[in-house]
């Protein structure tokens, strides 16, 4: 078994992915592929079939919210070479809509029922895809951004170290 | 004249102590058998995800406790590690050292605990259970006696560990290393070969590689089902490359594979200590980390091998005090993937010793 698990670079699985399904790859930087959702599906089954990427192993998707959309993270994993990359997918704000692809990975469907109810992304294709851990009704989605959004535009949490106003209220660090 | 049946329907749960917590399980029977099974969760969700948004890294520590609290430590050392990795920070050797003894006491203790469980779903009542309890209740003592909190140990630091060995550590350590061995033996002679545990556990919720990779199973799930997958080999993280160890795997995935892995998994994690304790260096343990810590701007995703399976970390930062984006991949979750594949066409007996071996902590499972 090789030393530690092999990052592939994002141009080098954009170039396969690119040969099996031209068109497919939106936006390529070092750390992650993006995909165009419309394609997201194919792709994603070319990763999980293809003997050199053989990305059988989904071991994480997540949901970021990134103000003006969605990303939805994939990390993918190959055992048999140990090698892992990222696969990203955007979708719109307002009405955020990515295929599922828990037809090609039994371990996408709890996570993105996960990101449906934290984030409010709807997999389209998904089985079952209802709320995971909140229950039916409940307003609206917690992880995103606006949710409770506070008067005068501010975030909760401090966005500051209480140290670093001289003066101001807030416990003092262990200098240590 | 075939008799007619009515499908049934049946709540496992939320309250009922096979569910190792609060765990829903609605079942539809046709007869003895079940023909399709659904989970209910979240009944212990405290959307920590959210939580952390509006707390600094290091303010998020406890939270990783109250995740898996039956392996705090390795909650605890998977979300440093991100941070570091995140950061860029280096970690003083001895502080790796201590992350690994500690993970590895941490493994014996939740494995302990989940093969006295699954021992006592399989109908073994109560007694190897409190066999198991007796070891986890010294290596409780080791963590009391080091951080003051036996479950939620709050230990790991950002660049480190909070306190260094006190004195009574290493030969409470050594003593408990010394028995190990010999009480393993012991549940092993008592266990491995029971008639309860066979009848109970043989060919029941069988599991094949294929299905197991594709569901993102991790952990002695994986392991079970013959696929020699560890991240502690695969990539090793603190100083686990320095370690020598076997990866357990077992042969049809069944329910008794993954109790037979995790039993020689704590043989494995005996001989990671035994390798461990010697080598530990002196010097400093914890890194020189400012409180008021600010990652720079990026994601990363950062994963070890807990107990329970691969627990991992993406985190993303804004540059700010506070995490923008803070995700748990919590094994506990996924290993439930495949549970309705392995429960229909079963009874319901066996689904319990089923769900047994997954070994959930439903802390982790809603977080």
């Amino acid at each position: 078994m090789a030393a530690a698990t092999k990052r592939l670079a994002g141009p080098e699985v954009a170039e396969r992915i690119e040969a099996a399904v031209p068109g497919a790859a939106e936006e390529v930087v070092e750390g992650w592929v993006q995909v165009r959702p419309e394609r997201l599906v194919e792709v994603a089954r070319f990763l999980r079939d293809d003997r050199a990427l053989d990305a059988r192993y989904l071991a994480s998707l997540c949901a970021v919210d990134r103000y003006d959309w969605f990303e939805v993270v994939y990390h993918l994993a190959s055992l048999s070479h140990n090698h892992e990359f990222v696969l990203k997918a955007r979708a719109a704000h307002d009405d955020p809509l990515l295929p599922s692809v828990a037809s090609v990975w039994m371990g996408a469907d709890l996570q993105e029922r996960e990101a449906y109810d934290l984030m409010g992304i709807r997999f389209e294709g998904h089985p079952t895809l209802k709320r995971l851990f909140l229950w039916e009704g409940f307003p609206g989605h917690p992880l995103r951004k606006d949710f409770l959004a506070m008067p005068g535009g501010f975030s909760p949490g401090l966005q500051r170290f209480p140290k670093e106003e001289p003066g101001q209220w807030g416990g003092e660090f262990r200098a240590d | 004249m075939p008799i007619s049946t009515e499908p049934l329907v049946v709540n496992i749960g939320p309250q009922h102590p096979s569910t190792h917590g609060v765990f829903r399980m609605r079942v539809t029977l046709d007869g003895e058998r079940i023909t399709d099974a659904e989970m209910i969760i979240g009944y212990l969700h405290r959307s920590m995800e959210k939580l952390a948004e509006e707390r600094t890294w290091t303010q998020n520590i406890p939270f990783t406790d109250r995740m898996d609290y039956l392996a705090a430590m390795t909650g605890n050392l998977s979300y440093c590690l991100a941070v570091e990795k995140l950061a860029g920070i280096e970690v003083p050797e001895r502080a790796q050292y201590l992350r690994v003894i500690f993970a590895e006491l941490q493994r014996i203790a939740s494995h302990a605990m989940a093969n006295g469980t699954f021992v006592n779903d399989c109908g073994a009542w109560q007694t190897p259970l409190f066999y198991m309890f007796r070891e986890r209740e010294k290596i409780l003592d080791l963590f009391e006696m080091t951080c003051g909190a036996r479950l939620t140990t709050n230990y790991m630091r950002i660049g480190g560990v909070a306190f260094d060995l006190p004195d009574e550590f290493m030969p409470g350590l050594r003593a408990l290393l010394d028995e190990l061995p010999d009480r393993i033996g012991e549940y092993e002679q008592l266990l491995m070969d029971n008639e309860i545990l066979l009848m109970r556990g043989r060919d029941v919720g069988v599991l094949s590689p294929e299905t197991a990779i594709n569901a993102s199973m991790s952990g002695p799930m994986l392991r079970g089902s013959g696929v020699a997958w560890d991240i502690r080999k695969a990539d090793p993280y603190c100083v686990y490359d320095r370690m020598e160890f076997e990866i357990p795997v077992g042969h049809n995935g069944d329910c008794y594979d993954r109790f037979t892995v995790r039993m020689e998994e704590v043989r494995q994690s005996v001989r990671i200590i035994e390798q461990a304790v010697p080598q530990l260096p002196p010097g400093s343990h914890c890194a020189d980390v400012p409180l008021n810590l600010r990652p720079p701007e990026g994601e990363v995703y950062s994963r070890i091998e807990s107990p329970k399976g691969e627990i991992g970390f993406y985190l993303v930062s804004d540059g700010g005090p506070h995490p923008y984006r803070w995700h748990v991949r919590s094994p506990s979750l996924i290993n439930l993937s495949a549970l309705r594949e392995m429960v229909v066409g079963q009874t319901v007996a066996d689904a319990i010793v089923t769900l047994g071996s997954i070994d959930i902590n439903v802390g982790e499972v809603d977080r």
